[in-house]
C-alpha cells in the first residue's frame, strides 16, 4: 500500500544523486529488498513507471533484489538462511530463533547511466 | 556508448530513520517511555489504550497520546476522555505514521513532563512496520476475533514487535477462539515475545500489562 511513495522516495535520492552527472539518463535502478521488508516487488514495479515519469529516469528499468531472512541461531552459533517467514526457527537445529541478521533491507544498491554524450547521439537518431 | 553505474547503497527510508533516531534521543533525554500501537481496524487498540491511559492516570503516572487515522478525530475525542492530553493525526490517506509527523504533532509538548507517551498507529498491519517513530516499544495487537493466524498472515509486523497484546478475551470462548493456537503462532514468528492477553472491557489481563510498562520504563530511567 505504501510501494508509490517508497518508490517516490527512490527516485528523488536518486534524482539528489544525479546532480553530478549533468544531463544524464537513468537506464537502470537497482533495490536490494528484504523477506522481511513489507514491499510487493509487483507494486514496486507497478509504480516506477508513474513515479518516474517527467523525471531523468523517465523509461529506466528498476530491478528488485530480494535476500532472504538470516537469523542468527544461538544454539548452533551459526548465521542460518530461513526458507520463508512462516516459522523463526533454525534450519539445521529447529530451536526458535529471535537475532535477526538480514531481511529487512529496504535500499537502493545502484544506478546506472549514460553520460551526456551518449544522449545527444540518440537524440540525432530519434 | 558510454554508460556508468553509481554505486548508492543508501536505505530507501533513510529519511525517516534519522529523523526516528532525533525522536528517540529526545524521548530518552525526556525520560518518556514511547510505545507505537499497529494493529488491523477494529482490533480494539483505541479501547486498549483508553483504560491504560486511564488507569495509568489513577495511579499517578503523567501519560499523553498521538492518535493516528486516515480522517476524523473520533478517536482521540475517545481517549482525552481520560483526561489525558492527546492529539489526532489525519493522514488524509496514507497508511501509516511517519517520523515527520510524530515530530511535527509533538511540538509543544514538554517531553520530559511526560512518564509514557502512547502512538495508535493508524489501522493496518503491513505499511506500519517499515516506518520506525523512534519508540523505545513496540506493540502488535490482534483481537479474539481476528483468526490465529494473523501472526502468520502478517509476520513482517509481529517480527519486528517487542510485545503483542491479545484483545477482547472476554468474547474468546463465543468466538471459538483457540488460545494455545495463537500464543504458538505468535511465538512461531517471533520467538520469546512477551504476550498479553487482555480486555478492555472487564479489565482482564491489565494488571499485568500496567506492571510491563512500569518495568520497562524503570528499566529506561535506570
Amino acid at each position: 500500500m505504501h510501494e508509490l511513495s517508497i518508490v517516490s522516495s527512490v527516485v528523488e535520492t536518486v534524482q539528489e544523486s544525479l546532480a553530478s552527472y549533468p544531463g544524464a539518463r537513468v537506464v537502470e535502478v537497482r533495490l536490494k529488498v528484504g523477506a522481511l521488508a513489507s514491499v510487493v516487488v509487483d507494486s514496486l514495479e507497478f509504480c516506477w513507471g508513474i513515479a518516474t515519469e517527467d523525471t531523468p529516469l523517465a523509461r529506466s528499468r528498476l530491478v528488485v533484489v530480494t535476500v532472504p531472512v538470516v537469523m542468527h541461531c544461538a544454539h548452533c552459533d551459526a548465521d542460518v538462511e530461513l526458507d520463508g517467514v512462516q516459522s523463526f526457527r533454525c534450519p539445521l537445529c529447529d530451536e526458535p530463533c529471535s537475532d535477526l541478521r538480514q531481511g529487512r533491507e529496504l535500499d537502493i544498491e545502484s544506478y546506472e547511466i549514460e553520460e551526456a554524450d551518449a544522449i545527444e547521439e540518440i537524440g540525432v537518431k530519434g | 556508448m558510454t554508460t556508468r553505474i553509481v554505486e548508492l547503497r543508501r536505505g530507501i527510508l533513510k529519511k525517516n530513520d534519522e529523523l526516528a533516531a532525533g525522536l528517540r534521543e529526545r524521548y530518552a533525554a525526556g525520560g518518556v517511555l514511547v510505545l507505537n500501537l499497529v494493529s488491523s481496524p477494529g482490533t480494539g487498540k483505541t479501547a486498549f489504550l483508553e483504560r491504560t491511559l486511564r488507569e495509568l492516570r489513577q495511579r499517578g503516572s503523567k501519560v499523553a497520546a498521538l492518535v493516528g487515522d486516515l480522517e476524523t478525530d473520533n478517536d482521540a475525542k475517545r481517549l482525552a476522555a481520560s483526561g489525558a492530553p492527546v492529539r489526532q493525526i489525519n493522514t488524509h490517506g496514507i497508511c501509516h505514521l511517519d517520523a515527520e509527523m510524530i515530530s511535527k504533532h509533538l511540538d509543544g509538548w514538554a517531553l520530559d513532563e511526560l512518564d509514557y507517551l502512547f502512538i495508535e498507529n493508524v489501522g493496518n498491519l503491513v505499511c506500519p512496520s517499515s516506518y520506525d517513530l523512534g519508540e523505545k516499544i513496540r506493540v502488535a495487537l490482534l483481537s479474539v476475533t481476528e483468526g490465529e493466524d494473523k501472526p502468520l498472515k502478517y509476520p513482517t509486523l509481529f517480527n519486528s514487535a517487542d510485545a503483542a497484546v491479545i484483545t477482547k478475551m472476554d468474547i474468546a470462548e463465543p468466538c471459538g477462539f483457540d488460545r494455545e493456537l495463537a500464543l504458538k503462532n505468535i511465538n512461531e514468528i517471533r520467538p520469546g515475545i512477551r504476550i498479553f492477553e487482555t480486555s478492555a472491557k472487564t479489565g482482564t489481563g491489565m494488571e499485568e500489562w500496567l506492571g510491563y510498562l512500569g518495568e520497562e520504563r524503570a528499566g529506561r530511567i535506570g
